[in-house]
């Protein structure tokens, strides 16, 4: 083989500044997106302070039940229509729980047992078709996903179990594991195949059988990434909207059902930011729910990477 | 859905070069067949005139308009005291024109033997006090509900003439625009659901009676225009100050009786003669 590698010396100031130009690009990155969540809390501020917002809604109102109607017990309901405005967020942040965990039971195995079956057992020729197009279903819109859960998966659900809501949060969750099954893959794909091959024939040489090798040693080995993989699937169910707008039904019922319709967080946002009222304590709500989700994401993505780091620290044998 | 396409077709249409005489128009999604179609026909008799017509619904049309973004906003409830209260703000002084009326079916599976329900019925059913259909005179199933989006104008007249204030029922499924609804209940025969006539094709109208007393009337042409249907409403254009020019010319078009004809050829229901003269711009 006839490598050449050209080194040619650089001249110190392009090297300047193209490290400048770099760095330019990084904070302008982090400048912008910061500039983002100030815009979205600001706007969610007055719920805080506002004092003519607060005969509206309060921070109590949208987390404790409140009675709404003499003689009924008190209930947690999202009516911010109504003639009395309505703002519990208890069953958004329940139906969006009840979506994501949905989705990750029915993604976590596939998508993790894909990238098992891809880049262990699947010959490379195989492979060499399963990647591509299970990476090709990332690029599904999620449009369509949500169109396909509505039209067709909500049908064969409801037939197949005798359902009474079509639009639920299991179709929706399953549709919504569709959109996060590539991600996931991907991920996980890349990790097991980045273990070093000298690993597995040391292991071989041991007289492991591949499923022995594939379990015991690539399997934890490629931990970490795998991680990796499930916390940003998780954290990309969580925001997903257009499937969950589309395929949930979309009625904020708080019960521990996976049968009934949900509301979530982000297609509340998508539902109703379009003709709320400028400045309204409802547009404001709008605005704290979009802080919520943005925090929630954040935290999802930390706690992610500080696992992540942890089991890479365990699995390199590392110590403190 | 309905109202991606529309915003698609709105960004394709952004692309052609402005024109002099050229109307924008905005709003609900209940009447942007009947914008559309109006537009077509005005274009066809005025070559010379470019009207874009997009949805999004009554709430984001009267944004659009209160933001100088569009010239007419549709809106198929009346502004809200916040919104007129947000226009004198900004100094804007607001028209409202009605242009055609629209009444509220009631949307239920073809199988489905119910046949009219009162308005005392529909309020127990929306409100979740009557949750199965035997109660109703159906079969004994439960009663899936389906309705609108909390900001569509259907959705608060509905709770307003209807629900008469009160809430809907949490387990209420809300789907954007009324094709989503009438989709819905064709796949659903448990389910119930409203929106403009002008749209269901696929499914059953429920004739509705005002109490038990009366005859059950069907949300047809006749019966809304002269009152006797119970829950129809007017269809509105909105306009920063009195109208002039291309705007007005096309106003007033659409409420003569050439525009009022174009407006019933597509299942909404024409003003009165005289009313619709007498809303003309002067």
């Amino acid at each position: 083989m006839d490598l050449k590698y050209n080194f040619k010396p650089k001249s110190k100031w392009r090297e300047k500044l193209g490290e400048k130009f770099i760095a330019v690009n990084a904070f302008a990155a982090l400048i912008g997106i910061a500039l983002i969540f100030i815009f979205i809390f600001k706007e969610s501020i007055p719920i805080f302070t506002d004092a003519t917002v607060h005969e509206e809604v309060t921070i109590e109102k949208m987390i404790k039940p409140q009675v709404w109607k003499e003689g009924q017990e008190a209930r947690y309901s999202w009516q911010p229509n109504s003639t009395v405005p309505k703002y519990s967020l208890v069953p958004l942040f329940v139906g969006t729980l009840k979506a994501a965990l949905i989705a990750m039971l029915f993604a976590v195995p596939l998508g993790v047992g894909a990238a098992i079956y891809s880049s262990e057992f699947a010959s490379k020729r195989l492979r060499e078709v399963i990647k591509p197009v299970i990476e090709l279903l990332a690029g599904i819109p999620s449009v369509v996903l949500g169109f396909f859960a509505l039209i067709v998966l909500a049908t064969i659900l409801q037939d197949s179990f005798g359902l009474t809501y079509r639009l639920n949060a299991l179709n929706a969750g399953i549709a919504l594991g569709l959109a996060i099954v590539p991600i996931i893959f991907t991920v996980a794909e890349d990790a097991m195949n980045s273990v070093p091959g000298s690993l597995r024939d040391a292991a071989r040489a041991l007289g492991a059988n591949p499923w022995q090798v594939s379990f015991t040693m690539v399997l934890p080995a490629a931990m970490p990434g795998i991680a990796a993989g499930i916390v940003l699937g998780f954290g990309r169910a969580i925001g997903e909207t257009m499937i969950v707008l589309m395929a949930s039904g979309n009625a904020a019922i708080l019960s521990g059902s996976f049968t009934e319709s949900i509301r979530t967080l982000s297609a509340t946002i998508a539902a109703e930011l379009a003709e709320v009222v400028f400045g309204s304590p409802h547009y404001n709500v709008l605005f704290l729910i979009g802080t919520l989700l943005f925090v929630f994401t954040f935290l999802v993505n930390l706690g992610g990477d500080i696992v992540l780091n942890r089991l890479k620290a365990r699995f390199q044998g590392r110590t403190r | 859905m309905r109202r991606l396409i529309v915003a698609a077709l709105a960004a394709a249409t952004v692309a052609v070069p402005a024109l002099a005489g050229n109307i924008t128009i905005k709003g609900s999604d209940t009447m942007v067949r009947l914008g559309q179609r109006l537009a077509e026909e005005y274009m066809k008799k005025f070559p010379k005139s470019v009207i874009q017509v997009s949805g999004g619904g009554s709430g984001t049309g009267i944004a659009a308009l209160l933001n100088n973004s569009t010239d007419i906003c549709m809106a198929s409830r009346d502004m809200k005291p916040a919104e007129y209260s947000l226009a004198k703000s900004k100094g804007i002084d607001v028209k409202r024109y009605s242009i055609c009326l629209d009444g509220i079916a009631i949307f239920l599976h073809n199988s489905n033997p119910v046949n009219e329900l009162t308005l005392a019925q529909l309020k127990a059913v929306y409100t979740g006090e009557v949750t199965n259909w035997k109660n109703l005179g159906g079969k004994d199933a439960p009663i899936v509900l389906y309705g609108r989006e909390n900001n569509s104008g259907t959705y608060v007249y509905f709770r307003e003439h209807v629900l008469k204030d009160e809430d809907y029922s949490e387990r209420c499924q809300t789907l954007p625009g009324t094709a989503s609804v009438v989709n819905a209940i064709t796949k659903d025969p448990n389910g119930i659901g409203y929106g403009g006539i002008a749209w269901a094709t696929t499914v059953k109208h429920a004739g509705v009676k005002i109490n038990d007393t009366t005859a059950a009337v069907q949300p047809e042409s006749e019966a809304v225009s002269n009152g006797s249907y119970p829950i129809s409403r007017e269809l509105y254009f909105f306009t920063r100050g009195v109208p002039t020019g291309e705007t007005k010319d096309f106003i007033n078009w659409a409420l003569s009786p050439e525009g009022q004809k174009v407006a019933e050829l597509v299942d909404y229901i024409p003003l009165h003669a005289e009313a619709a003269a007498a809303n003309m711009i002067k």
